[in-house]
């Protein structure tokens, strides 16, 4: 994909170069700390080159589950395809690894809500003091999972996956808009936007994390992602398309 | 059990800016300072990997974790508080330089008019023009007083930026230290459309560096990249002025820091009126220590600030009631709901770089350049248009009346994805009587001790503000002329999960007179003269401008009154 990038010499600019080229001095000053560590790493840089050929991959290892039964799994895809879908511009959440994205999160610390306060008690709130919900982010969405399925069979005596799409549409419609069930005396709106949330992660959050598969999600709109320097780019009065890079490409510089 | 330390010249609670610049300055002086900071060390080396929307910004890698602290609030005093669990709108800072790593680095000074707001208010208006329920205040500081401060901080940070003349802006005894941020051509759009319209738009001050620049200090920083991961996320060329990359190892350069990460303070010790050292908890190991000091410096933010006096008994607590107290009045926020969309059908835009202090502004409508006799709010706001660049989880920025989801959504945030920006606004926010902070009576932090409870909804000040405002962003907007504008002219209720910014400020106010006001103009507690309470916990009301150049300005002078004390003692003033 790098080789035909739209911008002759973007491809390949490294930390290194970068700092070669910007005409930073680095003798005789204090200088911020990872500007030194940054040139520390020179020597470790080429052991890649005379490392044996590895295998090549011909899957991505990181598509697999670590938290959903296979069930949940085509449920999520099958939801998050609703939410993000494959038109023209391109592909939707399903062939973006969205899924893939949503059960790697909620197998982490995230799912567990590791960084949020926790402590009871839990008093209902006004619209205006954010949630107070107990349940863990990744009992909320497998709940809210068997909710849509229930809710399916309820309404067109089928399981989600089994709907057609307008089908599809009018439960995630339900959900939230709030007229659905509770689940476990939550609003079923607020499973609906952990879904929706989580389905825009997962189509354009950094590959590293199992969704936006090959960068399409960001290609779609446009988006260059992670590179090392816009300043060329937003003087010029004319859009430039510049193709994505991922965090990868900042590893071994 | 604590374990007591040896006694040390000087502690200072949390290391942001505030406490940075506190410890630069006295450690340069030849001055032992003990660092006391919540969160891990850190320096350009952490950020390698700062280009990830995710983490940094939707994970909030920086910020405080909220499963140990928080706070409490409600919009009135008749509603229970509750905790914000997850993160709305305040992303507090954590770790070795606090929220001055990820902040954007907007820098600009405060107007004379804000320092005297009080007196030249109600000599311009008459007395009356100041609402009983509004307690606002002077500063005790003139801003010809505090302008060779604010000189210190924009040449320590390099500040980028072009000097603004008129408005009421404040004299400057020197141009910035580097020239202003590039001009991009939603900026130059911007710039047309208020000329014509009669304007003086000006580039924001930057702290994300224009060039590369080597400051009085010795420290060399490149220039900013417009990388587009800058608010929220760490500079990994070290342009973004941080006190990580700046005040931080000038100190520990000294030898005189000593600097103790993961270390979480949890009490002052003190007896009424002077205080005698620290608790603080080790958050790795559980551990307990007792670091007695001559001078206890807070500057663990406007939060912790406040929370740790209450805890202490130091100072008066604030009294709604009756209006008595200071620790805890005069808590502000900002006012930014005045904004025009604006949407184009066949124009795209390299929104996708941008830096955090990228923008351009109108000094027209903020403080009081302008008539308020027939308008019933006082000061005003910056209106400009910013680009810090478009993330794509963050920015899917449809118009009103598209669903939020499926096949039209789709479609249209790809559509306008590099095809609308906003002109908006930053507007000052007044003090209130019911607007304050105090203790929550329930809630508790991972150490046992009361969470601090917020008080705060939008006045009718703020509401008639925003109104006003909105209207002027709407006929800028028309006059650049876009092919959809959506104007919002409401103010809303205050959203603890919604509103957009962390310029939190007051609640340990600074001014000449003890009984209104907790600290005098070097930040020493009028109750305990041994405390010195830095940060925008000191400000008596919030302008409408970005608090951080306020605040770095005050730690400086903060910095000299300290030094003064440990030679002579007593009041500074
Ligand atoms: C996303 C974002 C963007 C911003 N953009 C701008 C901008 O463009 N311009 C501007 O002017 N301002 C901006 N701000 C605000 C700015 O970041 C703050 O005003 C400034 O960083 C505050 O500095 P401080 O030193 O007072 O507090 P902090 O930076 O919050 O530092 C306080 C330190 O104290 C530590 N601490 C707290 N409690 C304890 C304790 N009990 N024991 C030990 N340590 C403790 C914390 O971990 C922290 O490191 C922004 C803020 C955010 C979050
Ligand atoms: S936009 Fe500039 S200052 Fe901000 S992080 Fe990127 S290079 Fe640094």
């Amino acid at each position: 994909m790098a080789d035909n990038n739209t911008q002759a010499g973007k491809k390949g600019t490294t930390r290194r170069d970068f700092l070669k080229n910007s005409g930073l001095t680095v003798g005789g000053v204090v200088l911020g700390g990872a500007i030194g560590s940054l040139f520390g790493v020179n020597n470790t840089t080429t052991t890649q080159e005379t490392a044996p050929a590895a295998p090549a991959l011909t899957v991505n290892p990181a598509a697999a589950l670590m938290f959903f039964t296979p069930d949940q799994y085509q449920l999520t895809q099958a939801a998050a395809e609703r939410i993000y879908p494959k038109d023209d511009n391109g592909p939707g959440a399903m062939e973006l690894n969205a899924a893939i994205y949503i059960d790697h999160q909620l197998a982490g610390a995230w799912g567990i809500n590791s960084k949020e306060y926790m402590a009871g008690p839990f008093y209902k709130a006004e619209e205006t003091q954010g949630s107070q919900i107990r349940i863990l982010r990744k009992d909320l969405f497998t709940m809210g999972l068997a909710a849509l399925n229930t809710h399916s069979n309820k309404t067109f005596q089928a399981n989600f996956v089994d709907l057609e799409a307008e089908q599809q549409d009018e439960i995630l419609t339900a959900f939230s808009e709030d007229k659905a069930p509770e689940i476990s005396k939550v609003r079923s709106s607020i499973f609906f936007s952990l879904l929706r949330t989580l389905t825009i992660e997962g189509v354009y959050a950094d590959p590293l994390y199992g969704g936006n598969k090959d960068m399409q999600g960001w290609a779609m709109r446009k988006y260059p992602g992670t590179r090392l320097s816009f300043a060329q780019e937003i003087q010029n009065s004319d859009f430039v398309q510049l193709d994505p890079e991922s965090l990868t490409s900042h590893m071994g510089h | 059990m604590a374990t007591k330390l040896p006694k040390v010249p000087v502690v200072v609670v949390g290391m942001g800016w505030a406490g940075g610049i506190v410890s630069a300055e006295l450690t340069k002086a030849g001055i032992s300072v003990v660092g006391l900071e919540r969160g891990k060390d850190r320096n350009t080396s952490d950020y390698m990997m700062a280009h990830d929307e995710l983490r940094y910004q939707h994970r909030e890698e920086l910020m405080q974790d909220l499963s140990k602290e928080t706070i409490t609030s409600r919009n009135d005093e008749k509603t229970r508080a509750l905790p914000m669990r997850d993160y709305g709108t305040f992303i507090v800072g954590d770790g070795v330089g606090g929220a001055g790593s990820h902040w954007n680095g907007q820098t600009y000074r405060f107007l004379p008019y804000d320092f005297e707001i009080k007196t030249m208010t109600e000599e311009r208006y008459g007395p009356d023009k100041i609402s009983a329920d509004m307690p606002l205040q002077d500063w005790g500081i003139t801003y010809d007083e505090i302008e060779p401060y604010y000189d210190t901080f924009e040449k320590m940070a390099g500040i980028s930026g072009e000097t603004v003349e008129g408005f009421g802006y404040g004299v400057r005894s020197n141009p910035y230290p580097t020239g202003p941020m590039l001009k991009t051509p939603i900026m130059e759009l911007f710039e047309t459309a208020t000329k014509n319209l009669g304007y003086s738009p000006y580039i924001l001050p930057s702290g994300n560096l224009s060039e590369a620049y080597e400051n009085p200090d010795g420290i060399s920083r490149a220039a900013c990249q417009y990388c587009a991961y800058c608010e929220n996320f760490g500079c990994e060329y070290g342009a973004k002025a941080d006190p990580a990359v700046t005040v931080i190892p000038v100190a520990k350069q000294t030898g005189n820091l000593d600097l103790r990460t993961h270390s979480n303070v949890i009490e002052i010790l003190n007896d009424g009126s002077k205080a005698t050292g620290v608790i603080y908890v080790d958050t790795i190991t559980g551990e307990e220590f007792e670091q007695p000091a001559e001078v206890v410096v807070l500057a663990s933010y406007v939060y912790n600030n406040v929370r740790l006096l209450l805890n202490a008994g130091l100072g008066k607590p604030y009294n709604s009631a009756n209006q008595t107290g200071s620790i805890g009045k005069n808590y502000c926020y900002q006012v930014s709901s005045a904004s025009s969309m604006l949407f184009f059908e066949d124009k795209e835009f390299n929104l996708y770089g941008g830096a955090g202090a990228l923008g351009i502004e109108i000094p027209d409508l903020v403080g009081d350049a302008f008539d308020h006799s027939d308008l019933n709010f006082l000061h005003g706001a910056g209106i400009r248009v910013t680009q810090y660049g478009n993330r794509p989880i963050a920015n899917n920025v449809v118009p009103a009346g598209t669903p939020a989801w499926g096949a039209e959504f789709k479609a249209a945030s790809i559509k306008y994805a590099n095809s609308y920006f906003p002109v908006k606004s930053q507007g000052a926010s007044m003090p209130h009587r019911y607007n304050y902070l105090d203790l929550d009576p329930e809630y508790k932090d991972a150490y046992g001790k009361p969470l601090l409870r917020m008080t705060f909804n939008y006045t009718d000040q703020d509401r008639e503000l925003v109104k006003y405002i909105s209207k002027v962003t709407h006929k800028i907007a028309e006059e650049i002329g876009a092919d959809i504008i959506q104007t919002n002219e409401e103010q809303g209720d205050f959203n603890v999960n919604k509103d957009t910014n962390t310029h939190n400020t007051g609640g340990v106010i600074m001014g000449a007179d003890p009984e209104t006001s907790a600290v005098n103009s070097y930040m020493q507690m009028w109750d305990a003269e041994n405390v010195f309470v830095v940060g925008a916990s000191a400000f008596p009301h919030n302008s409408a401008f970005n608090p951080t150049g306020t605040l770095g300005a005050l730690s400086y002078r903060a910095a000299e009154g300290i030094q003064r004390f440990l030679k002579d003692g007593g009041s500074l003033v």
